[in-house]
């Protein structure tokens, strides 16, 4: 039995200039190295089984520490070379036997990645999230009358509740009728988009909900269009703040040109 | 799992959006060993189990109860 593994974290198109990536280091603290063949590279980093095994991963994928550092590592080594060129960023924990099977995905699916690097060449993602105020969305008219506290009767505890509720439902009316739009108006400066759906909203760390989970594919040289456009809905739509991350490597959107 | 509330909120925003990438996006391939594709649904879904389950150790705000 093997104990040792090759870790993949992306493929790129063509030889790399410079003789290594052995500056980057992976996920298992490993430096990180390159399978080249059919005009592709991947690049990999040699992992013991004892940690990235089958049985190890299922184990160590339910442990949030490990969980976050392995995915930042992952992320880093993508990112790294995304900085220098167009990447195709594979799932985490994608690992093989050895080095020739990897040589021998590059020749199986090497239309697919040359597919995907198109798709992705000259392009960044952005994620985009939007988190809405329901009081502000409704005018801030559900928050009760009376000071905290005070004794109400049953009726009137009803009927503020009623209102509360009924409010709620207005504000997620309004909230959701922005994220529409919001998406709309960000798919004019990307190539592409999606939603996902929200974060939980006790990770999000906000009192807002999240309406809308937006991930875009933008030419890089519409990126600062694209941000002046997010700056500009978020001025302009109270009861709404809008939050960017990246640009990230594209990671969903590499796998759909093909299927991959 | 009660060694992973989280000190720092900046941190878990990245770390979800992060999570949301790298096992929810990415290409999906077959490696030999480890996980098929199969094997990458059932991460995310205990992921998400996970995720639900450090939830209620984390302070919630309820937005119809916040005034009583």
């Amino acid at each position: 039995m093997t104990s040792e593994g090759v870790w993949a974290y992306a493929v790129f198109g063509g030889q790399p200039a410079e003789p290594s990536f052995g500056h980057l280091r992976g996920v298992a603290g490993e430096p990180i190295r390159v399978v080249a063949g059919f005009g592709l590279t991947a690049v990999v980093g040699t992992v013991g089984l004892d940690e990235f095994g089958a049985e190890a991963l299922r184990r160590n994928l339910e442990d949030l520490d490990w969980l976050a550092a392995t995915a930042r590592a992952h992320d880093a080594v993508i990112s790294a070379i995304a900085r220098s060129r167009p990447v195709i960023p594979l799932r985490m924990a994608t690992v093989y036997l050895d080095d020739s099977r990897v040589h021998a995905l590059l020749e199986a699916r090497h239309d697919d990645f040359v597919a995907a690097l198109e798709r992705v060449t000259a392009r960044e993602e952005i994620g985009v999230k939007a988190y809405a105020d329901p009081n502000v969305l409704t005018g801030g008219i559900d928050s009760g009358d009376g000071p905290p506290g005070a004794k109400l009767t049953g009726t009137a505890y009803l009927m503020r509740r009623r209102r509360a509720l009924a409010s709620q439902d207005d504000a997620f009316r309004i909230a959701a009728g922005h994220a529409e739009r919001i998406h709309a108006l960000l798919l004019k400066h990307a190539v592409d988009g999606k939603r996902k759906p929200a974060s939980d909203r006790r990770l999000s760390g906000r009192d807002g909900w999240t309406v809308l989970n937006g991930t875009y594919l933008v030419d890089a040289d519409e990126v600062d269009a694209f941000r002046a456009a997010v700056a500009l809905i978020d001025r302009n739509t109270p009861g709404i703040e809008l939050e960017i991350t990246g640009p990230w490597p594209p990671y969903s959107f590499a796998g759909d040109a093909v299927g991959l | 799992m009660t060694e992973v509330l989280p000190a720092d909120n900046n941190r878990e925003i990245a770390l979800v959006d992060l999570l949301d990438r790298v096992l929810a996006g990415g290409v999906v391939i077959s490696g030999d060993i480890t996980l098929s594709i199969a094997d990458v649904d059932l991460v995310v879904i205990s992921l998400r189990t996970l995720v639900s389950s450090v939830g209620p150790l984390l302070p919630g705000n309820d937005v119809v109860d916040g005034t009583g």
